[in-house]
């Protein structure tokens, strides 16, 4: 059979959501000759439809649906209905990732051990290791084309990058470069290379960046193997009577309902979505949701301790020419509890336009204050700050009294920092002011989190049935044909940007699917 | 903020007079106005700059009501080298909005209202005519925490910020691609470190 799939072709695999997890796995079972059908909720937006402005680009590709939100998280004020700035398109959230890609520390796969018993932490350690994944981060960083791997070289200076390098080199840091980025410093696999266009966020015009809406499905689809139905919002999975899935149920873009059969479902809709789809598809067999034996779907919600620091200077920076994320500083991703705090985290650079800056320097405030910040915003340099959260049990997805466009309930996301993510914040502001301040800056500006960017670990992976969802194959410990197959089955976050390690799961992911089916045990 | 209030609003972004005002000489233009401020004159259903420079037209919200707002929006992120034009076309969205929906012109209707009131309890004829930005900031503290005032400050940070003329007074080049992107136009040009 090749695509498309009849809906009643109980042969096929279903995958929810086409990004970084479910891009991927589906070209990869593609490509072994699996039929895979691609439930993808939003449109194809390719490289000619990418706008070089951010409202309209927002517009364009963020998931905008209706969401609410809870707890002390200063998001769930300023953004109560945004929770989460990521992509509702054909390659979810790669059409606007920032490209940075980095491989989690060994530590930070046995955290439990490493960090030991934190009060109101949900700590456990992943049910695999760094030696497990170093196979599969080798073809996943062949696939994206990283830089500073497989002798690709490192992008080129900007300013912002230069700027954060001087002051780095002045606070004695020793590992600061243009980063590891899925971004091409020369053509790589069909793509050309960067030309700076400042726009990362926006979905790159030049396919420099890699994201699955172009190469991962195209390529999947050319095999005839997989079949991607875009504006396909899922509703419930269904299963038969001893447990197993048989289903995914979907309305189309007129509201039309429709069962696509499938031997095996693979939820990939990210941290939000996902954990909202098993919830949702609650039974009178599986009366707390799918896959939730432990009751830990949607529980354990990581966004990533993250915040910003601007500075301002006295002399033009343009920050906004050129790659958003231009470069790292490392050092402070190692774990030393003698900061005050457990974990570590990345200094990366960031830019946004004047656009976004007014939103997002310091949502709600107003006065001379700060339009002075804003009038300097070509004298500025910016640098986000992203490291590991601690897993909470309370900061969870659960079901809202707010139904949707085809009367699902939505998802609330409730959040509360641990103090653990306060003080690693806190160090963190302290160090890239002081960046900033060691090469003249003249006023710096610690910025809030911003809408998540980084959702994870809502169905997260565990040895014990008991402690988590999913097994370390990122298959339901419950049910054997339901995968999860994004960033939720995360156990724990790392300190590092977490699309690499998703791409790599679910290249793994796809060899133990294909083995599987091959033995029959699915 | 809600997530309908940050998504644009495509009448905020760019403002134009209209054509039915372009076609009055300037001369004419002026004859029908009055005076609020050093800058701004207003006429029976339009505002036009001093130099008639520029020109709002209004459906609905009256000439005062839609000064006041163009004063809070520029008390409320002061840039003193922007225009009138700007601020004004940051809040024109507003009067389109009152046009189609009555409850939403009560809220801008009375809120000015209130404002004008807190101005005649600090002793001024009215917010226009409060003369000092601090007092007119102490003024706008006052009512901040309401619904008008959010409304007003929240459409700001995109009908404000989301405007090309902006961009450029800030210093942002924006869009890129047509042009090759940054590579060979300055994304390594720093000179001062």
């Amino acid at each position: 059979m090749s695509a498309p799939f009849d809906i009643n072709d109980d042969s096929v695999v279903v995958i929810i959501g086409t990004g970084a997890g479910g891009g991927t796995l589906a070209n990869e079972l593609a490509q072994k000759g699996i039929s895979v059908v691609a439930l993808e909720a939003g449109g194809r937006h390719l490289p000619q439809d990418y706008l070089n402005d951010e409202w309209p680009s927002f517009g364009q590709l963020a998931w905008t649906d209706m969401r609410t939100t809870s707890g002390s998280w200063r998001v769930a004020t300023d953004f109560p209905n945004l929770p989460a700035w990521i992509v509702k398109a054909v390659g979810g959230s790669t059409v606007h990732w920032a490209g940075a890609s980095l491989r989690f520390q060994e530590h930070e796969f046995k955290v439990k051990s490493e960090y030991g018993e934190i009060e109101g932490a949900n700590l456990l350690d992943w049910p695999i290791t760094l030696a497990d994944l170093e196979p599969y981060y080798d073809k996943a960083e062949d696939k994206l084309g990283v830089t500073r791997t497989n002798g690709i070289e490192g992008l080129p200076e900007n300013n912002n990058f230069k700027v954060m390098k001087a002051g780095a080199d002045k606070l004695g840091y020793k590992d600061c470069h243009t980063g590891r980025m899925a971004i091409n410093s020369k053509p790589w696999k069909g793509r050309a290379s960067c030309q700076q266009l400042g726009f990362c966020f926006q979905g790159c015009k030049m396919g420099a960046k890699w994201s699955s809406a172009y190469t991962e499905i195209p390529f999947g689809e050319a095999t005839g193997n997989l079949e991607v139905r875009e504006h396909a919002h899922v509703l419930k999975i269904e299963h038969d009577d001893s447990g197993m899935i048989t289903g995914v149920l979907y309305a189309d873009k007129d509201g039309n309902q429709h069962l696509q059969k499938c031997r095996i479902a693979c939820v990939a809709g990210n941290s939000i979505e996902s954990p909202r789809i098993l919830l949702n598809s609650a039974s009178s067999l599986f009366p707390d949701g799918l896959a939730n034996s432990s009751g830990q779907v949607g529980k354990n919600y990581m966004r990533h301790m993250t915040g910003s620091v601007y500075a301002s200077f006295e002399n033009p920076v343009h920050m906004y020419r050129g790659t958003t994320m231009a470069g790292i500083i490392t050092d402070e991703s190692i774990n030393d509890p003698a900061r005050g705090f457990v974990g570590g985290y990345e200094m990366e650079t960031l830019s946004i336009g004047p656009a976004f800056m007014a939103a997002f320097l310091n949502p709600g405030a107003w006065g001379r204050e700060f339009s002075a910040a804003m009038d300097t915003y070509s004298h500025m340099a910016g640098m986000w700050l992203v490291g590991e959260d601690m897993p909470q049990e309370t900061n969870a997805i659960t079901l809202s009294e707010e139904k949707d466009h085809l009367g699902m309930p939505v998802a609330n996301v409730h959040f509360d920092d641990h103090p653990n993510d306060i003080a690693m914040r806190n160090h963190a502001y302290q160090q890239g002011k002081a960046v900033y301040d060691a090469v003249g800056a003249t006023q710096t500006h610690p910025t809030p989190p911003y809408p998540s960017t980084h959702n994870m670990g809502t169905n997260r992976m565990s040895e014990n049935a008991g402690d988590g969802v999913v097994n370390k194959w990122g298959q339901s410990h419950d049910i054997p044909n339901l995968f999860v197959s994004d960033g939720s089955q995360f156990t724990t976050g790392a300190a590092e940007n977490p699309t690499l390690t998703i791409v790599t799961l679910a290249i793994r992911q796809a060899d133990y699917i294909a083995e599987q089916l091959t033995t029959k045990a699915l | 903020m809600s997530t309908e209030r940050i998504i644009p609003h495509t009448s905020l972004q760019q403002h134009k007079p209209k054509t039915e005002l372009m076609k009055l000489t300037r001369r004419q233009l002026l004859s029908r106005t009055l005076a609020v401020s050093s800058s701004l004159m207003l006429g029976g259903s339009f505002i036009t700059a001093s130099d008639a420079a520029w020109a709002m037209e209004l459906k609905v919200l009256k000439p005062e009501t839609m000064t006041t707002l163009i004063q809070m929006a520029r008390d409320i992120y002061p840039h003193d080298n922007f225009g009138d034009d700007l601020y004004a076309a940051a809040v024109k969205g507003h009067d389109d909005k009152a046009a189609e929906d009555t409850e939403f012109r009560t809220l801008i209707d009375d809120g000015v209202a209130s404002l004008d009131m807190a101005a005649v309890d600090a002793g001024h004829a009215n917010y226009l005519a409060t003369g000092w930005e601090s007092e007119r900031v102490a003024l706008l503290r006052s009512i901040e925490s309401g619904d008008f005032f959010k409304t007003i400050r929240g459409g700001l940070v995109v009908g404000l910020y989301n405007q090309a003329t902006v961009w450029e007074k800030l210093g942002y080049e924006g869009s890129s691609f047509e042009k090759g992107g940054y590579l060979y136009r300055g994304f390594d040009d720093i000179k001062w470190l």
